[in-house]
């Protein structure tokens, strides 16, 4: 299982791989053809069958999701996507947007097909202006050549599609924040119940669905559902995207089968930078519990990082080697979630103002072992009680640092300052620095 | 028990918390089905009027449903009781206790340990909260958040920022309760700040609210900041003075001074809201212009303070055998407008008694006395309506409380407002009012409607008649909302010219019977008397000789009131000086309504009893006072106190007879002149109850003179100009707003700073000439 399984990166390499008119090369649209000739109810039990769980961190079955959509309601029904990826090492999305965006448009069609939705959103990151040009145009193309808008492809289906940029904040990624966001509100999480499928945009069933989940869906429509199956585990069908990044020789994104371990994704990757070591890495971005190199052979899939204790999240695989203090990478992720903290629930907001505090003085060798008591004390006191996932996210690396590296918070109190020297562990450092 | 009470059978469900089994109605949140056991759950955002939020997290509990636990602690306040529910509070779970510590904790961190300067020390949910759950020592050793402090957001509400838990209760009020969503949350993370726009100052009705729900010292009201400790403050209960809507209020007293007063809990009234005019208009009470000893006109001409036994003789000897007429006002509470009424049935043998102190009709007096009388529409017919139709009312400027809950019903399930409102005002827009020229073009009503007909139905001859009619064919609901708190009282207590107290009939000889036994006379007038314009229409052509007035200003009733007033012997009851007191030969000071007990009956026609707030204040009620003026007289009312007023009233109770039948009138021709001026009065303007307190009036709406686009484009204005209104007594002059209204009208604002329409125009509506200035 050692081998690549490139399908949304089979053709990034190519130059044109972008237009419209490398996708059609490619038989691209040819699933949304087939889709139209089934009934939705049919393209949501395929889905369902394939197995193909949310690629934006969750794992929630996508077409569960989509059943979830009341029908015959008379309402209007909306797909959104989130394009809103801001988890810290996560670079997934915004690529295949660049390289690939039709994958998606194909996707929105046949998903918002299935669900009944005339109008769809893309809930685009708005830092990343260049991917808001290619997937406005790639959309124009789209709906130019009879993909959007009125009775597409003759079945009597229409779709609109609106691009959106977000105004730059990490919360608007949570999937109630982004509506209030998309909606023109300032973006914070809602109350839930209701949930989206019942009342989402503008009070409307409403599917929010990751990028990579529904640009996979044409490939599924169009190869089936034992093609798709064939791949991934047990309870984890497919292939996906890990986006590597960090102390390795190769970055990039790599497109397996879902169970891959880190260890094969090394070896295709050129191993960690030449002359270091794995010291600790992120399985599926900043929010997740980091692992060490004891988890090298984890199968990458839903079940398997959780049960070695964490969560497969984005995929999202940030490599670390020895030249890396632990604490200080802590200290910048966790001021990473104070400054995006939205402010609503007291724990988030006012806990990761405190932790940053703490980690800070820790960093600079202030402190007593005391203090790592109150750090865990406080994590304990912020998970499991905010209004989102947020601030879960913003205690997991200090949990996780500390589980495994107690020893090197210490040796910053005890050394009265951090043992590292910053400097060895940039990429811009000399092999073997 | 009322029929409305009975018992209507309400899906329960049933749940353990700390072991007890509770039973509630179906959609009860867990934090209040805790609270009818007598626990305790800490909240800030939580507040049981508004929607759930969940954001302070502080009500963390430990539930399972049917033996399946949730992983984490819940937010109690979000979260309704369903059967087979286990909660577990602080009380039983040693994870929901410590996460509510936990949450006190983070709270506390930016919260600034200022409390021994804090408006709100004392009788602050987190002061309290953080004894009953939070560390004794903290454990933060970091950096707190400061903000520069305070900052105004409003003239009336101060904001400290670093005080702030961000619970959104404010912001949450404005936007859900008063639909004013002028204040939201900023920034983000711990820099997250309640805010105004830019452009759109926080200038709401309903502002001070925000201040009272508030579970720190981050609002505060600019007249009260730094004025007092909770624990130095007496609190009494007392009844809104403003207006009709009710409202149960608390007073503050300190040192026998009013400190503040906060909105009191009554669910069928203001539930625990009240209007910014009823929270900080109360400063006239300690005006420099308030009257504390008698005056009496001397031979100089000149009015001299005077011994109350002296100014009560010479008030007795200038009544005494002359042809008096009574102009009570609309501003008495129940027992001092039947003491107006007795004084002129008994002391002076008059029915020329009239407490319309404003445009009004005699169209409208028959109206009051044989259907107002009979009026029982209650608040709870708004929460019931299929259409509420409004009719020469505007609830947010003349009724703010039945504004809200008109309100409440428009944004809950999109009840249905029609209005007779010539403008479309801010009022009308947030109702979604749809406007009709007349009421006589309201259809589609059911015997669930609800017609709400205000004081200025009276100004359109025909109106009342038809609003009356439409209740009548339709059998919809009928109410009539005056502007001012005393007016219902002085109808039940017959302080107009065809009303005996209790509704009984002038005209109705078994009536009068009733009447005369309990007060122990032979005979009383039979006789209709005069209105307030015929009385001073007679007094001005010697038909009458004198004058008795409560407060009244004349200026609310017509531009010649004053000069009508002045060749004939005037007797004033007042607060305060005022034009009636400069020209007055007695003058009596009487307590205003902190310093007296009463009753106020609101626009139900139910009566709100206060007690006496300031005990150290030597005034007397104006019942009092008529009768030691009355015994002067050698014509005894016997009503010595306000308690015994009371209780002559309730003796005689209502009148259950026949009452008069009330004649239609024709409904006038809609104005056929080029310009026809129409007007209603702002909640926060030029009114005498709202002198001195300029922080309040500095959130009054501006005047403008409100006029279509197609009459701007004729008048070839713009809203950077100014018109000139005028009459044949005088003009105005007043910026340009363009607005939704007929083409041939001009609005403009009744009694506000540069739009005082009566003493200028002459009238509050009428043909007048515009012109760009």
């Amino acid at each position: 299982m050692s081998t690549l399984s490139p399908v949304l990166s089979a053709h990034w390499d190519e130059p044109d791989s972008f237009t419209i008119a490398a996708y059609k090369r490619h038989g691209g649209y040819g699933a949304l053809a087939k889709a139209l000739k089934s009934t939705p109810d049919e393209v949501i039990a395929l889905i369902k069958d394939s197995g193909l769980r949310g690629r934006g961190g969750a794992g929630f079955p996508t077409g569960n999701k989509w059943s979830f959509i009341p029908q015959g309601d008379n309402k209007a029904h909306y797909l959104v996507v989130n394009a809103d990826e801001s988890e810290p090492g996560t670079c997934k999305d915004m690529p295949l947007l660049l390289a690939n965006p039709h994958s998606l448009i194909e996707g929105i069609i046949i998903g918002s097909y299935a669900i009944r939705a005339n109008h769809s959103f893309i809930y685009l990151r708005g830092e990343v202006v260049h991917v808001y040009r290619r997937v406005q145009k790639a959309i124009e193309d789209a709906y130019a050549a009879g993909f959007l808008g009125k009775n597409i492809l003759g079945s009597g289906f229409d779709l609109e599609l609106t691009l959106h940029a977000g105004a730059g904040a990490y919360i608007c990624g949570e999937e109630t924040a982004l509506l209030d966001s998309l909606e023109g509100f300032r973006g914070q999480p809602r109350l839930r119940p209701p949930f989206p499928a019942i009342a989402g945009l503008y009070a409307m069933p409403t599917v929010v669905n990751n990028v990579e989940s529904i640009a996979s869906v044409p490939s599924i429509i169009e190869h089936g559902v034992e093609w798709f199956q064939a791949m991934g585990t047990e309870k984890s069908k497919g292939y996906t995207l890990y986006s590597l990044s960090g102390h390795v020789a190769n970055p990039g994104q790599f497109e397996a089968p879902l169970g891959i371990t880190l260890r094969q994704i090394l070896e295709l990757a050129g191993g960690i930078r030449s002359g270091h070591q794995l010291k600790f890495w992120t399985p599926g971005g900043s929010s997740t519990p980091m692992f060490t190199a004891e988890h090298l052979d984890v199968p990458l899939d839903y079940e398997g990082v959780s049960a070695a204790g964490s969560m497969l999240g984005t995929k999202a695989l940030q490599i670390f080697d020895e030249t890396t203090c632990v604490v200080r990478a802590t200290l910048r992720w966790v001021e990473f979630y104070k400054h995006e903290s939205c402010g609503k629930c007291t724990p988030c907001r006012e806990g990761t103002w405190w932790l940053v505090q703490i980690m800070k003085d820790l960093e600079a060798g202030k402190g007593t072992e005391a203090d790592l008591e109150k750090l865990l004390d406080l994590c304990d006191n912020i998970a499991g009680r905010s209004f989102c996932a947020l601030a879960d996210g913003a205690v997991s690396p200090i949990i996780s640092s500390l589980k495994y590296f107690r020893a090197e918070y210490i040796q910053h109190l005890t050394e009265g300052g951090c043992p590292f020297d910053p400097v060895a562990s940039t990429l811009f450092e000399t092999a073997g620095a | 028990m009322t029929p409305e009470q009975a018992v209507v059978a309400v899906e329960t469900v049933s749940a353990v918390i700390d072991g007890v089994e509770v039973t509630v109605p179906k959609g009860t949140l867990i934090i209040r089905a805790a609270e009818q056991l007598g626990i305790a759950i800490p909240r800030f955002c939580d507040h049981p009027l508004l929607a759930p939020a969940g954001a302070c997290r502080q009500c963390l509990v430990d539930v399972e449903i049917n033996g399946r636990a949730f992983p984490k602690p819940q937010a109690s306040c979000t979260m309704p009781v369903e059967n087979g529910m286990v909660v577990k509070t602080q009380l039983t779970s040693p994870v929901a206790a410590k996460a509510q510590e936990g949450i006190m904790e983070f709270l506390l961190i930016n919260h600034p340990l200022d409390c021994p300067v804090c408006d709100k020390g004392g009788e602050c949910p987190l002061q309290n909260q953080a004894m009953s759950t939070g560390r004794t020592e903290s454990r933060f050793e970091g950096e707190k958040r400061t903000f520069e402090k305070p900052i105004n957001i409003s003239s009336q509400v101060l904001l400290d920022r670093e005080r702030c838990v961000l619970c959104a209760r404010c912001t949450r009020f404005s936007n859900e309760i008063a639909g004013d969503p002028f204040i939201t949350l900023n920034e983000r993370g711990a820099l997250q700040q309640v805010g105004i726009y830019e452009k759109d100052p926080f200038e709401s009705y309903y502002s001070g609210n925000t201040v009272q729900i508030c579970p720190v010292g981050a609002l505060t009201g600019a007249s009260y900041r730094f004025r007092a400790r909770p624990f130095d403050l007496v609190s009494v209960n007392s009844a809104c003075e403003h207006c009709a809507s009710g409202c149960d209020l608390r007073t503050d007293i300190r040192r026998g001074k009013t400190l503040r007063r906060l909105a009191g809990d009554d669910p069928a009234v203001n539930e625990e809201w009240n209007c910014d005019k009823g929270r900080w208009a109360f400063k006239y009470i300690s005006s420099r212009e308030r009257l504390k000893n008698p005056l009496v006109r001397g031979a100089d001409g000149e009015l001299h303070e005077a011994s109350w036994p002296e100014a009560i003789a010479a008030a007795a000897a200038g009544l005494a055998g002359k042809r008096v007429g009574v102009l009570a006002g609309g501003r008495l509470t129940h027992e001092d407008a039947y003491g107006y009424s007795k004084f002129a049935r008994v002391a002076l043998g008059t029915n020329d008694i009239d407490f319309r102190a404003r445009p009004h009709t005699d169209e409208e007096r028959d109206f009051l006395a044989s259907v107002v009388t009979d009026l029982k529409t209650t608040y709870a017919d708004i929460d019931k309506a299929d259409h509420v139709v409004l009719v020469g009312f505007e609830p947010e400027e003349e009724s703010p409380i039945v504004f809200l809950r008109i309100y409440r019903h428009v944004r809950k399930r999109a009840l249905s407002v029609i209005s007779d409102a010539p403008l479309a005002s801010r009022g009308s827009k947030k109702l979604g009012a749809k406007l009709v020229s007349s009421v006589a073009d309201v259809s589609g009503l059911t015997a669930q409607s609800v017609i709400l007909v205000g004081e200025r139905a009276a100004e359109v001859e025909g109106t009342l008649s038809a609003a009356y009619a439409l209740a009548q064919s339709t059998g919809a609901k009928l109410a009539w909302i005056p502007r001012r708190a005393g007016e219902r009282g002085a109808i039940a207590a017959g302080a107009i010219g065809n009303l005996l107290p209790g509704n009984r009939p002038v005209g109705d000889s078994s009536a009068r019977v009733d009447v005369q036994s309990a007060w122990g006379v032979s005979s009383l007038p039979e006789n209709v008397g005069r209105s307030t314009s015929q009385i001073l229409a007679a007094l001005n052509d010697e038909s009458l000789d004198a004058v008795l007035i409560g407060g009244v200003d004349p200026m609310d009733i017509s531009a010649d009131a004053l000069n009508q007033l002045l060749n004939t012997f005037v007797v004033s009851l007042e607060i305060s000086n005022s034009s009636v007191t400069a020209i007055a030969d007695v003058v009596l000071p009487v307590a205003a309504v902190a310093e007296k007990s009463g009753s106020y009956l609101d626009w139900r026609g139910s009566a709100r009893h206060f007690d006496k707030a300031m005990e150290d204040v030597d005034l007397r009620s104006d019942v009092r006072i008529l009768s030691m003026v009355a015994d002067a007289l050698g014509k005894p009312i016997n009503l010595p106190t306000v308690t015994a007023t009371r209780a002559e009233i309730e003796s005689l109770g209502n009148w259950d007879g026949a009452k008069s039948t009330f004649t239609p009138r024709a409904l006038a021709a809609a104005p056929s002149d080029e310009f026809t001026l129409v007007s209603w009065r702002f909640l926060l303007d030029l009114g005498a109850l709202q002198q001195g307190e300029a922080n309040l009036a500095g959130t009054a709406k501006q005047a403008r003179a409100h006029i279509s686009s197609a009459t701007a484009a004729k008048l070839g204005v713009t809203e950077a100009d100014h018109l000139k209104i005028s009459s044949d007594h005088g003009s105005i002059e007043l910026p340009v707003s363009i607005r939704e209204i007929a083409d041939n009208l001009v609005w403009v604002p009744r009694n506000s700073e540069g739009s005082q329409v009566i003493p200028s125009l002459g009238f509050t509506r009428g043909a007048v000439k515009v012109a760009k200035r």
